[in-house]
């Protein structure tokens, strides 16, 4: 049974199924395990950012097609709830409406990217969708009065996903039930369901033309496989998954502006979580996602913790203050892939 | 042989220019089913050219291919090898980071057109695994079935390359100098397999060989192609024979061949 959800893919290392069962089981029970809103935010971030980071595998990791547009398609999945939300209430039916024209758009604007430039060398593919992603950025800034520009938009969602509604008067086990935790939970099953289906596609027979189109696309073509095809069609799949991510993460914050959601920056994140993770492994998008953004979230803390008792030492205290946490996490990531150039997956499998 | 009916494969003034350089200069050529010719020629005459002109890796920049009766010449590689054309390529060319079997079921479930299957579990397909396990041990590489293609040793990624085509149930099978650098003990199982596969009647087959003994054994016409010429086209024995042949291909030239009946 279990293995069928996973679609077959094992593991394949006790360590690693160890992990995951903690993880999933840590995000199953994160309101309850960790209360608090931020941790129960960053809970929220990590089931989302899983979804986001596998359906980029699904691209590079698997088909190895490099693209710089995710991040546009998780915006447009994103700004499709939004504006949804935005110009017809806070109500399911828009949030239904703007998810579905969402995922359409950005599989849409993913086939023409693909049908331009896939024919083409990878590299151009690269720059095409560099390009493409850059451009988009900033029509969504300059096109203020439909996006709210560098401000983003800020609606409200069905009262039964706040705060404000309960679901029962008491606490359970000192957690009060309401509609944002429901609203956790939309969104652990949601992601939970995306990336079972993720699973699913690459261990199909589809699936398993993206590895050989990976592995030799020259020979691929020539026992009879339209590369291009393949390749153009996972592009859309990943767009359209990413496009789903988009919509969870409007419903998750209530706003979406273009530092949430398009900019670059998230684009580095998610290559860094990839690498971190383990290329070509769904479970490497699972692991990187959680120990980047653990680390993103923590990081300051520790380093609080750190230099309060290490403080009577003059340099040492100043180079592990809470203010040079970027710094630490560019340290922990350059040390990660020195060590784990197959990424963690790849290490805790044995390669 | 039935050269009465019509051609499986043919070529009408085959040609392909690189700059100025002609490599391959108005070949035509007809090869019928259930027969094997060999291609001979020097080194650089263009005979792995005119795999690619016919397999699709190279549009022609003249003259055209057709195969069964149709005009492949502007068809994709993955079209012509989806319509039965079959090549074993000369420089091993295989799915390395993956498993002998992947590689054999890879080439099996491109054959039954399977590749577009998304939701289905590709290990529960086992008709597909059995097949590929079925072609493996015919090349002699089933008890390597679960090792990365990567870690093989050469003559057995050779195999693999043979069973690949294989794999694709292909009618017209090209093999490029399938036992280059394969040990001597190895060769015999690639002959063995290429006599098994002409065998079959339907099957019609192209084989590009250094080894005049196993052109001998195999094959049951040879054309020779010289500086992207045809320059000879005929049955083994007297091909192998004419004065052309044996200065241009076996690189002998007339005097030479005085010269040494004077030693």
């Amino acid at each position: 049974m279990i293995m069928k959800l996973l679609s077959g893919d094992h593991p394949r290392s006790k360590t690693l199924s160890i992990v995951l069962l903690l993880i999933v089981f840590g995000l199953l029970f994160a309101p309850f395990l960790f209360p608090g809103t931020r941790s129960l935010d960053t809970a929220a971030r990590i089931c989302i950012f899983i979804v986001l980071v596998a359906s980029y595998d699904l691209l590079l990791g698997y088909t190895g097609v490099v693209s710089f547009a995710h991040t546009m398609f998780f915006g447009i999945g994103a700004y499709g709830t939004a504006l949804a939300l935005t110009n017809m209430g806070a109500s399911y039916a828009a949030i239904a409406l703007g998810t579905v024209c969402g995922a359409l758009a950005a599989g849409l604007f993913a086939f023409m990217i693909a049908l331009f430039s896939l024919r083409v060398k990878a590299i151009f593919f690269a720059m095409m969708t560099l390009a493409v992603a850059s451009a988009f950025l900033v029509l969504v800034s300059q096109l203020s009065w439909i996006t709210g520009g560098e401000d983003g938009l800020s609606y409200r969602i069905p009262r039964e996903m706040t705060t404000a509604y309960k679901l029962v008067q008491d606490k359970f086990l000192n957690v009060r039930i309401n509609g944002k935790l429901i609203t956790y939970y939309v969104i652990f099953f949601s992601s939970l369901s995306l990336f079972l289906i993720l699973l699913r596609i690459v261990n199909s027979p589809f699936g398993r033309v993206l590895q050989a189109i990976r592995e030799n696309a020259f020979r691929a073509e020539a026992i009879g496989y339209k590369v291009v095809h393949y390749s153009s069609v996972a592009t859309v799949l990943s767009a359209v998954i990413a496009a789903l991510s988009g919509s969870l993460i409007a419903i998750w914050l209530r706003y979406t502006g273009p530092a949430t959601t398009l900019s670059m920056d998230i684009m580095v994140d998610i290559l860094l979580m990839i690498v971190i993770g383990g290329m070509g492994s769904m479970y490497g998008a699972v692991i990187g996602v959680v120990l980047f953004l653990i680390t993103q979230s923590y990081l300051q803390n520790l380093l609080g913790i750190l230099q309060e008792s290490l403080g009577s030492l003059p340099i040492v205290s100043e180079v592990v203050s809470p203010e040079r946490w970027l710094l630490w996490l560019g340290i922990l990531f350059i040390c990660s892939i020195y060590w784990f150039p197959k990424g963690v997956v790849g290490r805790i499998r044995g390669g | 042989m039935r050269r009465d009916e019509k051609p499986v494969l043919s070529t009408h003034d085959l040609t392909v220019r690189f700059g100025g350089h002609i490599a391959v200069d108005a070949v035509s050529c007809d090869f019928h089913r259930g027969t094997l010719t060999a291609i001979v020629g020097p080194n650089g005459a263009g005979k792995t050219t005119f795999f690619n002109l016919i397999s699709g890796q190279l549009s022609a920049s003249a003259g055209t291919v057709w195969f069964n009766g149709e005009d492949i010449t502007r068809l994709s590689v993955a079209q012509r090898t989806m319509r039965g054309i079959g090549r074993a390529f000369q420089l091993t060319n295989l799915f390395p980071g993956l498993s002998v079997r992947e590689n054999a079921r890879l080439a099996v479930q491109a054959h039954q057109r399977m590749g577009m299957d998304l939701f289905s579990m590709a290990d529960n397909h086992v008709e597909l695994i059995e097949r590929a396990e079925h072609i493996l041990s015919e090349v002699h590489l089933l008890e390597k079935a679960g090792q990365i293609v990567s870690e093989l040793s050469h003559g057995d990624q050779r195999k693999l390359e043979v069973a690949l085509m294989i794999a694709i149930g292909p009618q017209v099978l090209m093999f490029d100098e399938p036992t280059a650098g394969m040990s001597v003990d190895e060769v015999p199982i690639i002959l063995d397999l290429i006599s098994g596969l002409k065998q079959d009647q339907d099957r019609t087959i192209l084989l590009v060989e250094h080894k005049m003994d196993v052109i001998r054994s195999l094959a049951d016409r040879i054309i020779v192609l010289h500086n992207g010429e045809l320059v000879a086209d005929g049955a083994p024995a007297e091909v192998i024979a004419s004065p052309m042949v044996q200065q241009a291909y076996l690189g002998i030239a007339p005097e030479d061949t005085q010269e040494s009946a004077h030693v």
